[in-house]
């Protein structure tokens, strides 16, 4: 069996589909801080500068879902499903003019992923 | 005494050159008010192309503008004070509807406070000068303040008019032309300023932009005819910010947030007197503006000897919290700013549950009444764990506190260090060495001892590690909107020798 740190509701799904079509590859960075912060950012692929800092999370519907190292050390034990909610944060986060936002959802990782994924 | 929603018009364009002017597109957002999910009105969904007229309308201003005297600026500031403070009242029921903050948080603390900025940054202007030095007799280096120019400035939804304050008069008082984007969740304290005081500046020096983040914020942010970036929000962005500033060499200053202790010592409560009713209310502050600050004090660390007496007392201060209708003077706690905000915090309240953290206070959604039944509302919830979990980690930017015990300084500083952040932090002590010294271990940018959320505006404030860099506030504030002239004299009428 496969375990995965990130995954993706339905609804989320066709809002990335949706934003695919119009702008090509995207990613998905974890933000923190204030504000928007601690939510899932959409960009295109090109617009953000990624480097060994930024920690591949895994894969949804193609779009690589990225956290900087830092943050990653306080949330490696938690599983993370993102969704999306009416509203509207304010960031550069493409999905923003479409009246809705994207928000995770988290789980504490089982026993068995902590050992798969963390090697714990 | 209760205040009632106060009346809008249908739309509202952007500010630019010293007039209302409507979206080049023609298109609006509807912008509703979070204490009963209620339209508020409509306000520009601005594109690139009213990003490159605001930007064009700076332009033509700066060089005139730069060219004012300190007491001419100095006048206009304190001319927008006035204003604001003859129209306080209706300036704190705007920010009421827009943000759901309590009208008296708005009455007694956004509004008073930024009359304040405006004012403080008229005064230091008329007060400050340059510096000249004599290198040696024949040498005098001189050193002139210029502003920069046209500064872009991207503002957070949690204190629309106070961090309009915190930003602009600064960056006018420096000599530089404007254009302010507010949050698009609060447009509407920034819009009323502008009907106030659109003829009190010539037309360029101030222009507010509304639209999103995507398609008016970044063309913002990374516009070429712009000179300084400054930003107040989460770090993502900020990086994005700084990425497109280095596109064009621009300084920028960073305002991003934090995971604020606030550290109680055994001494508080070695009498029980007014100052421990102080620390009492001082570790109940993470309730202020909903949690909604990126200072909240939303770490609580208490030493174990008085913990449980301490946060018996501070659960019941908690619990005692008036939830109502914002409007109502009464109320001590409104809505959260937005529904992806409402949220995102009770998504974080159940990981706190999940993560084995126990509910001493709320710990749900506070549900209202009536109309009220459609805000979003949640009840000040105190979370007991330890600092490793993701609620003492994060910031929730909600009325949510996570707290746990130390035993010895050594254990509080080690807990109070250990995050991301370090944009604020409160120390609690009736110990005169620990007044001092505890402050100066905290890898924060502000410290406060024995208060909290005291934000005057001749103190600096700003961040270590990842809460940003810059400061805002005090004199310091107006390098971060001006570059250094140096002016190198030579009165010696002798040739240096060499050709």
């Amino acid at each position: 069996m496969k375990y995965e740190r990130v995954a993706i509701t339905d609804e989320a799904i066709k809002i990335v589909e949706e934003l695919k079509a119009k702008y090509g590859e995207l990613i998905f960075h974890q933000s923190g801080g204030c504000c928007d912060g601690s939510a899932p950012m959409l960009f295109e692929k090109e617009d953000m500068y990624l480097d060994d800092s930024d920690i591949l999370l895994g894969q949804l519907v193609g779009v690589n879902y990225y956290m900087n190292q830092d943050q990653f050390e306080y949330w490696k034990h938690t599983h993370l499903t993102v969704d999306v909610t009416e509203g509207r944060g304010s960031s550069f986060s493409l999905e923003i003019p479409l009246g809705v936002r994207f928000i995770i959802h988290s789980r504490i990782l089982t026993e068995k992923e902590n050992k798969v994924l963390n090697n714990l | 005494m209760s205040y009632s929603k106060p009346k809008f018009e249908e739309k509202y364009g952007n500010f630019i050159n010293g007039k209302f002017a409507a979206p080049v597109g023609g298109e609006y957002f509807e912008n509703s008010s979070p204490i009963d999910n209620s339209l508020i009105a409509k306000y520009a969904r601005s594109q690139k192309e009213d990003v490159n007229n605001a930007v064009a309308a700076a332009n033509a201003a700066k060089d005139a503008w730069g060219k004012t005297s300190a007491a001419e600026r100095a006048a206009l500031l304190n001319k927008v004070a006035d204003i604001i403070e003859a129209n306080l009242e209706e300036f704190a029921l705007v920010e009421t509807c827009d943000n759901g903050k309590a009208i008296r948080e708005t009455l007694n603390a956004d509004i008073p406070l930024s009359i304040d900025h405006w004012r403080y940054f008229a005064a230091v202007i008329r007060a400050e000068e340059g510096s000249a030095t004599e290198l040696d007799v024949n040498t005098l280096s001189m050193n002139i303040k210029e502003p920069l120019g046209v500064v872009a400035q991207i503002i957070p939804w949690n204190f629309p008019l106070l961090m309009l304050s915190w930003k602009l008069p600064p960056a006018l008082a420096a000599g530089n032309c404007v254009i302010l984007k507010p949050a698009e969740q609060t447009p509407s304290t920034a819009t009323l300023l502008m009907e106030k005081i659109a003829d009190v500046f010539p037309p360029g020096v101030i222009n507010i932009i509304h639209g999103f983040g995507p398609e008016a914020g970044k063309p913002l942010a990374s516009h070429s005819g712009v000179n300084k970036v400054a930003f107040t929000g989460e770090t993502t962005t900020g990086q994005l910010i700084m990425q497109y500033a280095s596109k064009n060499l621009n300084p920028v200053t960073m305002e991003l947030g934090g995971k604020s202790p606030n550290i109680f010592f055994n001494s508080v409560m070695d009498e029980d007197d007014a100052f421990l009713d102080k620390a009492i209310e001082g570790a109940v502050l993470f309730a202020f503006n909903q949690g909604e600050v990126c200072t909240c004090p939303s770490r609580i660390l208490v030493q174990e000897e008085i913990y449980d007496k301490f946060m018996e007392k501070v659960v019941a201060r908690t619990k005692a919290i008036n939830q109502t209708n914002p409007y109502d003077i009464n109320c001590m706690m409104g809505a959260q700013a937005s529904n992806d905000q409402y949220e995102k915090i009770l998504s974080y309240i159940k990981i706190g549950k999940e993560e084995g953290a126990k509910v001493l206070a709320g710990g749900d959604v506070c549900k209202l009444e009536g109309e009220l039944a459609n805000g979003y509302y949640i009840q000040p919830t105190i979370l007991e764990g330890h600092n490793k979990m993701r609620v003492f980690q994060e910031e929730i930017f909600g009325p949510v506190v996570a707290v746990t015990k130390f035993k010895d300084e050594a254990e509080a500083l080690e807990i109070a260090n250990d995050t991301l952040y370090g944009l604020g932090a409160g120390v609690w002590t009736r110990d005169a060495h620990q007044l001092y010294q505890i402050p100066r271990a905290i890898k924060a940018g502000r410290v406060w001892v024995n208060c909290y959320h005291a934000y005057p505006a001749h103190a600096p404030f700003g961040g270590y590690k990842k809460s940003g860099f810059g400061r805002e506030n005090h004199l310091m504030m107006m390098n971060h909107y001006r570059q250094t002239k140096n002016m190198l004299i030579s009165y010696d009428k002798n040739k240096l020798g060499f050709f």
